[in-house]
Formats: C-alpha cells, sequence, structure tokens
C-alpha cells in the first residue's frame, strides 16, 4: 500500500516537477510568475490529441508537433505579451496580470474551440506491469518517470553546462549587465518561454496518457500546484524545483491515501505552507541580502 | 485626458458629492430589475477591489487568497442565520470578527516572507479554505452549499425588493471608502505607503512594519468579509465553487486594472470589468475569450492601470502652488 502510492506520487511527481521547471526558469530570468504555464501544459495535451484524432493518426508525430507549437505559444506569449512591457519598464505585477490574462484566452480558447466537455487520450506506453513487493508498476509510470528523468537531466546539463545555459544564468543575475557583455536578452528570455512550454506540454501529454482524458479545466490545478512545487524548491533554482515536484506528489498520493482524498490538495498545501514558514526561501533557495 | 486629471483634481469633493448624488438616484431612475441586479454585483465588487487595493496598492504585498475572506465571511453569516437565526447586523459583525481573525492567522506567520512567497502562501490558504468548504459537511454542507439564506433583515425590518438592498450595499461601501480613505489619508497610511515603498527603511524611520501589516491584513479581511455576508443574504445561497483561487486572481485583476493604491481607480476598475462581462453576455461563451484579450491589451497599453499613475494630492497641490505663485506675480 504505502510503496504503491509512494510509485504512484513518485511518478505524477515527476511531471510536476517538468512545469516546475518552467516556472522556476521564467522566475529565473524574469522574476516573474509565469500563469499561463499551467494553461501550455493543458494546451499541449490538447494539441497532441486533436492533432492525433482529426489530422495525422500518428500519435509520436502528433506529440512532436505539439511540442513544437506550444513551444511557439511560449514565444508569442513573451514576445507579443511581455517584450512591450520589458522595454516600458513597468511594475512586476503587470507580466503577472498579463500571464493571467493570456491563460484565460488559452483556456476559454481550448474550450471554444475543441469543446470543455472531458475527452478520452489514448495511453500509447501501456505494455503492461510488473508487480514488486506487492506493489504494481505500470509500464507508463516507468515510462514517464524516465523521460521526466532524462529531460530534467537534458535541461540541467542546457542551463549549467553550456554557454547558452551561462547567458541565461547572466540574465538572470542582471539582465542590464548581460545586456553589455554582448548576450541577446531577449534571445534568452524567448527561449526560456519556449523551453519552459515545451516541458509543459510534455508534461500534459504524458499525465493525459497516464489518466487517459484531459478536459479544459485541467491546467489551473496543475499550475497552482507546479507553482507550489516550485517555491517550495525555492525559486529559481532548478534541482530545487525538481524535488519540489518530487515532494509534491509524494505528499498528494500519500495524504489522498492516508489522510483523506478530500483533502489531498489541502494536505500538499498545508505541507507547503509549513515549510516556507520554516525556512522562508524554500528548501534550496539562497538567503537573499536585502540592500536599501 | 491630463486636462480631465485635473479637473478631477480640483472638484474632487464636488465629483464626489455628485457621484454619490447619482448614485442615489440612480434605483428611483433605472427600476428594470436586472440593471438593479448588477448595480448591486458591482457595488459589491467595489468593496472587495478596494479591500484588495489596500493590500495589494497600498502596503504592497501580492495576495492571491482574498476569496478565501470573502468565502469566511459569506459561510459565516449563512450558517449564523440559517442555524441560529441571527439578524443581518449580528451577522455582518460576526462575518467581519470571524474573516479578520482569519486574516491574523494568515497574516502573523506569513508577514516575514517577501515577495512571491508570500504570494503563494496566500495561495495556497485559499485552496485550504475551499478545500474545508467543500469537505466539511456537517459544518459548511459541503459541495451542495448552503441553500435559503434569509435576506437582509435590520431590527426586524426585512429588505427584499432590490432597491432597498442596493441601498444597503451602497451604505456599505460608502462605509468602506469613508474607512479607507481614513486610513490612507493618515499617519498610518504614510507608514504603510512607507512600508510599500522599502521596509528595510521604514523600518529604519521607526515604523513598526510587522504591527502595520497585520493590521492591514486584518482590516482588508474584515473588509472581505463583510462583503461575503452581504452576499449570502443578498443570492440567499452559496457554495464553495463561489470563492477560489480563480476568484482571488480576478479581484487581484479588478484592483490593478484600475490603478493599484488608487481609490478611485480600485472603484473604476471593479465597475468596468463587473459591467463589461454583462454587456457582452449575447456573444455567450466569446465573453471569458473577450474578457482575458481586454486584459491583456489593456497591461500593454495602460500598464499602471486606469488611474495608477494618476495622483489627484500631487495635481491638486500643484494647482495651488501655480496659484499661489500667480498672485505673488500680480502683486509684484
Amino acid at each position: 500500500m504505502f510503496l504503491q502510492q509512494l510509485i504512484n506520487g513518485i511518478t505524477i511527481g515527476s511531471t510536476y516537477a517538468l512545469v516546475a521547471i518552467g516556472y522556476s526558469m521564467v522566475f529565473g530570468v524574469l522574476e516573474l510568475i509565469n500563469f499561463a504555464n499551467g494553461s501550455v501544459y493543458m494546451l499541449g495535451a490538447y494539441i497532441t490529441l486533436m492533432i492525433y484524432v482529426n489530422m495525422l493518426g500518428n500519435f509520436w508525430l502528433s506529440f512532436a508537433l505539439s511540442l513544437v507549437l506550444t513551444g511557439m505559444v511560449g514565444y508569442c506569449i513573451d514576445r507579443f505579451g511581455l517584450r512591450r512591457l520589458r522595454s516600458k519598464n513597468v511594475p512586476k505585477v503587470t507580466g503577472l496580470i498579463t500571464t493571467l490574462g493570456i491563460s484565460q484566452v488559452i483556456e476559454h480558447g481550448v474550450r471554444i474551440f475543441f469543446g470543455s466537455e472531458t475527452k478520452a487520450f489514448p495511453n500509447m506506453i501501456d505494455f503492461g506491469y510488473v508487480k514488486v513487493a506487492g506493489a504494481t508498476i505500470g509500464s507508463s509510470q516507468v515510462i514517464i518517470l524516465c523521460t521526466s528523468l532524462v529531460l530534467m537531466i537534458c535541461v540541467s546539463l542546457l542551463v549549467y553546462k553550456t554557454k547558452l545555459g551561462k547567458a541565461m544564468l547572466a540574465v538572470s543575475q542582471s539582465s542590464e549587465a548581460s545586456k553589455l557583455m554582448g548576450i541577446n536578452v531577449n534571445g534568452i528570455i524567448s527561449l526560456t518561454f519556449i523551453l519552459s512550454s515545451s516541458l509543459a506540454a510534455v508534461a500534459g501529454t504524458m499525465v493525459g496518457m497516464y489518466y487517459q482524458n484531459v478536459d479544459a479545466s485541467m491546467g489551473f490545478s496543475v499550475g497552482m500546484k507546479t507553482l507550489a512545487s516550485a517555491v517550495l524548491g525555492g525559486v529559481g533554482v532548478l534541482p530545487g524545483a525538481m524535488v519540489g515536484g518530487l515532494l509534491m506528489g509524494i505528499f498528494e498520493s500519500l495524504g489522498a491515501s492516508y489522510v483523506s482524498s478530500g483533502y489531498r490538495d489541502a494536505i500538499s498545501f498545508a505541507i507547503l505552507i509549513a515549510v516556507i514558514l520554516v525556512k522562508p526561501t524554500g528548501l534550496f533557495g539562497h538567503k537573499q541580502i536585502n540592500k536599501v | 485626458m491630463n486636462r480631465l486629471f485635473e479637473f478631477c483634481a480640483r472638484n474632487g469633493w464636488k465629483i464626489t458629492a455628485v457621484v454619490l448624488a447619482a448614485m442615489i438616484v440612480f434605483p428611483f431612475v433605472v427600476t428594470s430589475s436586472y440593471v438593479l441586479r448588477i448595480a448591486i454585483t458591482v457595488l459589491m465588487y467595489i468593496m472587495l477591489s478596494l479591500s484588495l487595493n489596500l493590500l495589494v496598492g497600498h502596503l504592497g504585498l501580492m495576495s492571491m487568497g482574498h476569496a478565501a475572506f470573502w468565502g469566511i465571511g459569506a459561510y459565516t453569516a449563512a450558517i449564523l442565520s440559517t442555524r441560529f437565526n441571527v439578524s443581518s447586523l449580528g451577522t455582518f459583525l460576526a462575518a467581519m470578527v470571524i474573516a479578520g481573525v482569519f486574516g491574523m492567522i494568515l497574516g502573523l506567520p506569513v508577514l516575514k516572507l517577501k515577495g512571491y512567497y508570500l504570494t503563494v502562501v496566500t495561495l495556497g490558504f485559499c485552496e485550504i479554505i475551499r478545500l474545508v468548504e467543500l469537505n466539511s459537511m456537517n459544518l459548511t454542507n459541503g459541495p451542495l452549499g448552503i441553500s435559503r439564506i434569509p435576506s437582509l433583515n435590520f431590527f426586524g425590518v426585512v429588505f427584499k425588493s432590490s432597491r432597498s438592498v442596493y441601498f444597503v450595499a451602497l451604505a456599505l461601501v460608502v462605509l468602506t471608502v469613508v474607512v479607507i480613505y481614513r486610513i490612507v489619508n493618515s499617519r498610518i497610511g504614510l507608514a504603510i505607503m512607507s512600508i510599500r515603498d522599502d521596509d528595510i527603511a521604514a523600518s529604519s524611520i521607526g515604523v513598526n512594519v510587522f504591527v502595520y501589516k497585520v493590521m492591514v491584513f486584518i482590516i482588508s479581511g474584515m473588509i472581505a468579509g463583510l462583503a461575503g455576508a452581504f452576499y449570502a443574504h443578498y443570492i440567499s445561497y452559496i457554495d464553495p465553487s463561489g470563492f477560489t483561487t480563480g476568484q482571488s486572481m480576478d479581484l487581484v485583476i479588478l484592483a490593478i486594472f484600475g490603478g493599484l493604491g488608487s481609490i478611485p481607480g480600485a472603484i473604476l476598475g471593479a465597475a468596468v470589468l463587473t459591467i463589461l462581462p454583462e454587456t457582452m453576455r449575447a456573444l455567450m461563451e466569446y465573453r471569458s475569450l473577450i474578457y482575458g484579450i481586454v486584459i491583456v491589451i489593456m497591461m500593454m497599453v495602460k500598464p499602471d492601470g486606469i488611474l495608477g499613475k494618476v495622483n489627484f494630492k500631487y495635481i491638486r497641490q500643484r494647482q495651488q502652488m501655480e496659484k499661489a505663485s500667480g498672485k505673488e506675480g500680480a502683486q509684484a
């Protein structure tokens, strides 16, 4: 029972981690919570499904197309929604409201064009299951976990080991100084948005396969939970977001089975609040020095 | 536009009086119950937007949990009036006290948090409160909600017609505006705004940051609770789906759309964004889509909200200075 819940928790937690990385990266470079990320997660799953059902009939090709398209959506969010705001030097809350507005546009756009009912989603990664010590491990769980881990490692390598990643870290420290060093700041920010959106789309599609259904409101609650995971780990710190996402999934799954399924999300949020109160910068966050 | 603002600054009190008079006459001129219903909703959202504006705009703490206080107020009023037959005055006071207590419960521990950590904690708080409302069957009747909440009644007089309810709402809004105006234009207000601009600098000149933050949290929660109690009596049926985190975000949009830190802005923002979806009823499901687009465009065109950058006090002072220097010039 415990092992089973732990495995379920890790599986779902690994998808949370993918989305949480997106929040964390955007926060790192822009100091902005991108509330549209949850809707992009839902949009990714929808685009995969719609291309698969209505146009191509080949799931993996649809999945790939969906990643490209959501990446473009991410680019557009930054290019048309936020870049103008940056150049005007406006208060940070403005960007927050813009992303809230965009998430509303995406969510209701999906409702209008694809219908608001829950849709069945094919599970293409179900190849049976194995039993280990009384717990059932499905092939989809293994594949989801492995995909997430591989992606997380790739993103970490990209951010911490390449020149591009160095540029990203530089922008997150000071966009002014990076501009003076010849870094294309807007390009880096666009790249961050494209990456975070594609990661969200991967997570959305995998969760769609895992639960075998998608609906237009799935993005909202996951958006909040993943935002919470990013904060739990310490915003702007990638390993923090990963650990935060996994922990969030585990809390949720254990809380649902041992305490009460109705209070599942309440438990995860209560733990989040408790952690932040004890360690106000999240698990892996650095203490910031305030200058007056 | 600037001349309009200058005119408003010069005639601040007159315009307030005219608007108030118009609001009093309004229900006698317009008798359509549909329009009155919208007007009452607008008034309630003005209360919420003003109270949130005090927290976000004047104190500078981004809260995504304001709907929780609203819900706490609504549930307090609903439970007291359906089970214990408490009159509206009692439920209003109780809703304020309980929402204020929750404001303190949330405020005390989280106030050492900075920026987005605080935002996420308030968001989590809102979600927890909603789940408690959803799951505790014997207290809140769970997802079924509480129905048949009695209409507003003060001292044995029942306020049933739309017009009388409208006046109750108007009275509550006037009360809120007066309270917030008095707070903002006092030493307390100056202290609060100095905390917004820089809390370390504020504490270095002797502002007790902690006390003021808790105070604003409590006041803001109390006003939202009052709005919730009014809402429960007015709508006569409440369920947890009305007080979600999504609602909290909508409230934040109201406050920022109007202009942070501006009382007329908060009023205007709530009015515009409540009436706008109503005028688009014919567009059916496209309504929410357009609402989102309007917000995105608005933030691009006027990033500080409608009245965010307009400081009437400053404009008025400048006018007085110009007048004074003009007089001196004439004498010389």
